[in-house]
């Protein structure tokens, strides 16, 4: 979905204003530690993973998107979460492993990795030509509308990753992952201050320009 | 950012979150120590000054390096850097002609292992929109002024691999130990809003 998580190249955003390094804290407020703490405690049992999270905050309408600040937005997509996977419900009736200090270390060290065996072998090679599919999904993706459509060059191949349009509905499995490289007057026209913009794509986001 | 007197009564916000924190430890469905360790983890452990470790060694130790730029996330699990949000690191080399940018327009993808939690701005709404598309107006917004031969290429972190970049050690440092050069390393230099810090400018 497109919707006001998809930033990329939008205008009228104002300055950045950044805090200077070293006097910025890692949360401003005790509130946004606790949500911090509980959304990656809540995501350890294993009802949901990092792409249904993402969609779950994606899927807020966009005023509130833009209006929250970052953790409101995660406190907003995992209550969504809580009461669409119902967590309370099936803790009271078949319960859950709910992992305790050691666990929790053992996860966040641990990781997940989204590297998957090659189901097939990857359509593209490095230096191909292709251009990004205009697809219009409405569910989660990863594919940002400001390169939709513009044509890059193969970078980088990555190997098969858990694709995340599929893993946002549940699904585990796995697409070639490529790093595309495009320049940035073919995303953002003439007045472009990059020289180049590389983007990780999917191989179902792309197809192959034929010359 | 506001602050607040300490009589403020608690904001709606507050309340809220400790409504559900306080629903979900009597539900049984997270464990109040292991809360703990989570925030513990992140706010105390993980941090650039892991990510500063890594440029430095990159700086004094050729080998190293070339391990790092071929493949960083088994060479920095060597550190005892591994974990969420780092599964899949490369790390990317700033020259004296390119100039690398790391951003999620998406939300906010980042390199934990390395860099620790994000800062606000790399979070916010205007650096995720502009990053891709005007990072010469954005690196300037952090005093940042790069001569207008150095081509920028910017990494927009849409899938779980995570960007980190490797500045250009700074003239002048020759004799500084991998462990005085640590100091110069920031970490708006390894997402590549600034270069790394001026020696001069750094007590050695």
């Amino acid at each position: 979905m497109n919707g006001a998580h998809d930033l990329g190249g939008k205008h009228g955003l104002g300055p950045i204003n950044p805090e200077p390094e070293t006097d910025e804290p890692v949360f401003h407020a005790e509130w946004e530690r606790r949500v911090f703490g509980l959304t990656l405690a809540t995501g350890m049992l294993g009802c949901w993973n990092i792409d249904e999270s993402r969609y779950a905050r994606e899927r807020q309408h966009p005023l509130d998107y833009l209006n929250n600040s970052y953790y409101e937005n995660w406190l907003a997509g995992l209550q969504h979460l809580l009461e669409e996977k119902r967590l309370a419900e099936k803790q009271a009736s078949a319960g859950l492993r709910i992992p305790d200090e050691a666990a929790a270390r053992k996860i966040l060290a641990g990781g997940s990795p989204t590297a998957l065996p090659a189901e097939s072998a990857a359509k593209f090679s490095r230096g191909d030509r292709v251009r990004v599919r205009k697809i219009q999904h409405r569910g989660h993706t990863r594919a940002p509308a400001y390169a939709q459509g513009a044509i890059g060059e193969i970078a980088d191949c990555y190997g098969c990753h858990i694709y995340a349009d599929d893993h946002a509905r549940g699904i585990r499995r796995g697409e070639p992952l490529y790093c595309v490289a495009f320049a940035g007057v073919e995303l953002f026209g003439p007045d472009a201050q990059a020289h180049e913009v590389r983007i990780d794509l999917w191989e179902p986001y792309l197809e192959h320009l034929t010359p | 950012m506001t602050s607040h007197d300490h009589t403020d009564p608690p904001s709606e916000l507050t309340l809220r979150v400790k409504a559900l924190e306080t629903l979900l430890l009597e539900k049984g469905l997270v464990d109040p120590a292991a809360l703990d360790a989570i925030i513990e983890t992140y706010e105390h452990k993980v941090g650039p000054h892991n990510g500063a470790q890594v440029v430095a060694r990159a700086w004094t130790n050729p080998e190293f390096k070339t391990a790092l730029l071929q493949d960083a996330s088994a060479t920095v699990t060597g550190m005892g850097f591994t974990g969420r949000q780092g599964e899949h690191l490369k790390v990317v080399e700033n020259t004296a002609t390119t100039h690398n940018l790391v951003v999620c327009t998406l939300c906010s993808c980042y390199p934990w292992t390395v860099l620790g939690l994000p800062p606000v701005w790399y979070k916010s709404a205007p650096y995720r929109a502009r990053a891709v598309s005007e990072p010469r107006s954005v690196l300037a917004e952090f005093g940042t002024e790069l001569e207008p031969n150095v081509n920028i290429r910017v990494w927009d972190s849409t899938s779980e691999m995570r960007y980190l970049v490797l500045p250009m050690r700074p003239p002048g440092t020759e004799d500084w130990s991998e462990e005085q050069l640590r100091t110069l390393v920031t970490r708006n230099a390894m997402i590549g809003v600034e270069l790394a810090l001026d020696p001069d400018e750094v007590a050695k």
